[in-house]
């Protein structure tokens, strides 16, 4: 394969001459034509009348095909189409893709995984931003047990918004920066299996995240992230952003899973067998296992969804003959493996760092495979456990808490893995490995409060109340957000080649543990206490404890402004560079130069152990510490 | 210096701090973390949560205090260049962690299935109930739409009153269905939750133990008002409720007859679908 194209240098001109061609200018504009064309289209079709009609079905189908056709017209302007076009033509196809030079490349199409990676970085930090701006509005109104600061209406957008964004975007946290970036570093491949398929996965979740958030203009969205039916057949316009973006972000993960899988399995560099697999690879597989067999579901049902707001068909609409079960079913059958699709990384990020923070190789390699890639099949035998008391199946209820309290044997494996890396180690707490520590506190507390869950008996008190709403934080702000938080600290050195400010790093983490674990830790109270989720009123004798929440919400947010400013300070302002190889890593990743060039190898390695090799032979510890090497 | 022993000093001090812990949460945070004993049910989920949250316990402290220690003494000082014992696994260890670990889940899961069959444990059973507690049970359907819960009392003429009371004593037979989008019953006291879903008939039992009021709110988030839709429930003397229930019927006797016929479930017309 020649990529040599890459390295011959572009001449340069003038910037109006730039801007013609495709580009994100070009997509942006495509993007709003599309838009438009499907707005009119949809009129045309259905007859309608121009004036704003937010309840009619009619004003449904516009702003599907708007949405539909504004994408299309958003990837035509970024260039996506080319490609095909040229095949379909019979001409040559064009490799330009990847031969961008200086930050430009980050605006448009690029099939260089690195770049791709810090695109994914800088927007999904974008829309967590917003989504967490969402949850600060939403703790706002909930410092007062009546509305004083949003109304009931624009409380549910809220809250709708919040949940939506943070499944959607963040299913491709971990593994849209450090998957995309490090994968084909750490199995030692020049690229990924398919790099356009890669560059589409993330522009699709861009446009899919400025559609949700345009739900605001068309009245936002009452169901919250499960879009339950028949809720959402009889909701206003804004439901169709929610249609849309879950949809697109079904086919993003759908692509990523898929591309992830193609990679790992065919681009390993020789030597590399599955046993000397770094654990971080085996969790991005098990995760993208997920993404394949559970996206398409979602597109699935999100497209009946959308048949049954437009054109009166009736799958989920009982008036009609169909069913709210369904939904039920298909949406938590994807729904539950989403989860995990939240977590799996998670487990990946920490195994692969504990082992170069305490100087040990990883403890119970195979465990930490099994556990993930049993907990990844057992989440398909789950999901019925959100359905516990809606009436569905009740004689399948104990066949739902075993499988479910069964997951938490393999989950278990990981956490015997953790502690046994941790035996005897050598750790230094740098900041990465702090959020490592900080995750296997959080994890168990959110795993523990799933057991009690899982039991029909006392799920039947705890159902939708904010006892829920606190385990599912504990598992995914406290298991996926903290990795996220750690993996950026560890490879984003080894990303942009620049180090980050210790101290304000190590503020960052103590505050966000502290206010994390002071905010949520309370919402299980809350829920005991038989607070449901999603209401904008509560009882009086709550004000306390949810005043409580709110400031501590608030501090929480301020601990991110703290990791903001180190980014703007560090990366931006000072840009310190970062040692080679700062942790003194093993991993193939660490040994490539930085930045890294644009084949990542030069001659492709050959791999003779794992990426574990650290410590000091067991026959020759006597207790007395050894230096390195010795 | 020679290495103390690890394991004998960690497993020291969980077995201890456990043998502190197990029965302080058992005794003192065990009846905290439920809604109490107002029925059969409720009980039956208190001791649920008690067992759960003793067996929890040990695990929890086994993990933190691990931790605590691993921090507190596998470690060296920062920008130290010490290398820890190449240690890959321990097959006894894992296979320990998988006997236990794996004995422990399918206990739990015996025990829940086992406090899930006796009566139902008070969730939404769907229109054929497979855990029926035996007796004779009074029947109450329970109403949800945008956004009230009304309900109605099939054995006393099928009247419909906003108000839900409800005999001592006595095995209630909710039938819990919506005659719009997804709510959710929920007597808290009580402990009760059934969804109301549009078309089904969602059937639950309970049987209160003591005369008092209980909150009912909707736990599935059904619109704009969700927030809103709660209501008090009272649970009274079988004779105070035959009262209440001869006034009920006197009170809304002249709506009866613009009444649907009782039934399991109700389809309104128009359907409220967009023509």
């Amino acid at each position: 394969m020649s990529t040599s194209a890459a390295s011959v240098a572009v001449p340069q001109q003038p910037l109006w001459r730039r801007l013609i061609g495709f580009n994100l200018l070009t997509a942006v504009l495509l993007g709003i034509g599309g838009y438009y064309l499907g707005w009119f289209l949809g009129h045309q079709v259905t007859g309608a009348s121009y004036y704003y009609q937010p309840e009619v079905d009619e004003s449904d189908v516009s702003l599907l095909l708007a949405y539909v056709l504004g994408v299309v017209g958003f990837l035509a302007g970024l260039g996506f189409l080319n490609y095909p076009a040229a095949r379909l033509l019979g001409r040559p196809p064009s490799l330009r893709e990847k031969e961008g030079h200086g930050w430009t490349r980050y605006l448009g199409l690029c099939t260089d995984h690195k770049v791709v990676g810090i695109q994914y970085l800088l927007g999904i930090g974008f829309f967590l931003f917003i989504a967490a701006l969402n949850a600060m509005l939403i703790r706002v109104e909930l410092l007062n047990p009546t509305p004083t600061f949003v109304g009931p209406n624009q409380y549910l957008s809220l809250v709708g918004m919040h949940g939506t964004m943070m499944m959607g975007m963040m299913t491709s946290g971990i593994l849209g920066p450090f998957a995309n970036y490090f994968v084909p570093l750490m199995i030692g491949a020049r690229r990924m299996a398919f790099p356009r398929i890669e560059a589409l996965t993330f522009w699709l979740l861009m446009a899919a995240g400025f559609i949700l958030t345009s739900t605001i203009f068309f009245g936002g969205f009452p169901t919250g992230w499960t879009g339950y039916e028949p809720l959402n057949d009889q909701a206003v316009m804004g439901m169709d952003s929610y249609i849309i973006f879950f949809a697109l972000v079904g086919v993003s993960m759908a692509l990523l899973g898929l591309n992830m899988i193609a990679t790992i399995v065919t681009m390993r560099a020789p030597g590399l067998t599955w046993s000397r697999l770094p654990i971080f690879c085996w969790s991005v597989i098990a995760t993208s296992a997920l993404m394949v067999l559970a996206a398409p579901t979602l597109i699935a049902t999100l497209l009946m969804a959308a048949f049954d707001r437009t054109i009166s068909t009736s799958f989920f609409v009982t008036a009609g003959g169909g069913s709210s079960y369904l939904f039920e079913n298909l949406f938590w059958f994807f729904g539950h493996p989403e989860v995990y699709v939240l977590a799996l990384p998670g487990f990946g990020i920490v195994l692969e760092l504990l082992p170069v923070f305490v100087r040990k190789p990883l403890w119970g390699y195979r465990l930490a495979v099994a556990g993930m890639l049993g907990v990844s099949l057992l989440s398909f035998f789950v999901w019925q456990h959100h359905l516990f008391v809606s009436g569905i199946n009740a004689d399948l209820k104990p066949f739902y808490i075993l499988s479910t309290e069964i997951i938490s044997v393999p989950t278990g494996f990981i956490f015997l893995c953790v502690m046994g890396t941790l035996w005897k180690g050598k750790a230094t707490f740098t900041v990465p490995m702090l959020f490592c520590l900080a995750w296997a506190f959080n994890f168990l507390v959110g795993g523990m409060s799933g057991v009690v869950l899982s039991d029909a008996p006392t799920d039947t008190d705890l159902h939708g109340s904010f006892f829920v709403m606190a385990h599912f934080h504990y598992t995914i702000v406290g298991g996926l957000i903290f990795a996220f938080f750690g993996a950026i600290y560890y490879w984003v050195p080894k990303m942009t080649g620049l180090r980050f400010n210790a101290r304000l790093a190590k503020i960052h983490f103590w505050t966000m543990f502290i206010f994390f674990n002071t905010t949520f830790m309370p919402l299980f109270i809350l829920g005991i206490k038989g607070m449901p989720r999603r209401v904008v009123t509560y009882a009086t004798d709550l004000v306390p404890l949810n005043r409580w929440v709110s400031i501590n919400a608030f501090l929480l947010g301020a601990s991110m402004l703290v990791f903001i400013a180190n980014a703007v300070y560090s990366l931006v302002l000072v840009r310190r560079p970062s040692e080679a190889n700062p942790w003194r890593s093993k991993s193939l990743e660490w040994q490539t130069p930085t930045p890294v060039p644009v084949n990542n190898f030069e001659t492709i390695p050959v791999i003779d152990s794992d990426p574990y090799d650290y410590g000091i032979p067991v026959g020759g510890h006597t207790g007395e510490p050894v230096p390195a090497g010795g | 210096m020679s290495e103390p022993n690890h394991f004998r000093r960690l497993m020291l001090l969980w077995i201890l701090a456990s043998v502190i812990a197990t029965p302080l949460v058992v005794v003192l945070l065990g009846p905290l973390l439920s809604p109490g004993t107002g029925s059969v049910q409720a009980s039956g989920h208190q001791t649920d949560t008690t067992v759960l949250a003793g067996v929890a316990t040990p695990v929890l402290l086994l993990v933190v205090l691990y931790l605590a220690y691993a921090v507190t003494f596998f470690r060296q000082e920062p920008g130290g260049v010490l290398e820890g014992p190449a240690i890959r696994s321990d097959a006894r260890v894992q296979t320990w962690w998988i006997v236990i670990t794996s004995t422990l889940v399918l206990a739990l899961a015996a025990f829940g299935t086992v406090e899930l069959v006796g009566d139902g444990a008070g969730a939404g059973e769907g229109p054929n109930p497979a855990f029926v507690p035996s007796g004779k049970k009074l029947q109450v359907q329970v109403i949800a739409q945008e956004w009230a819960f009304t309900y109605r009392y099939p054995s006393y003429g099928g009247i419909e009153t906003p108000h839900l009371v409800i005999p001592v004593d006595t095995t209630i037979e909710f039938h819990v269905t919506s005659l719009d989008v997804i709510h959710s019953f929920w007597a808290y006291q009580l402990g009760v939750k059934a969804d109301a879903n549009p078309q089904v008939d969602n059937v639950a039992f309970v049987k209160p133990t003591k005369e008092e009021s209980f909150s009912i709110r909707c736990s599935e988030l059904c619109g704009i008002w969700h927030g809103y839709m709660f209501d008090t429930g009272h649970v009274v003397s079988p004779a105070a409720f035959q009262a209440w229930i001869k006034q009920q019927q006197a009170v809304f006797a002249p709506v009866v007859h613009d009444l649907p016929p009782y039934a399991t479930t109700y389809a309104p017309e128009p359907s409220g679908r967009g023509s």
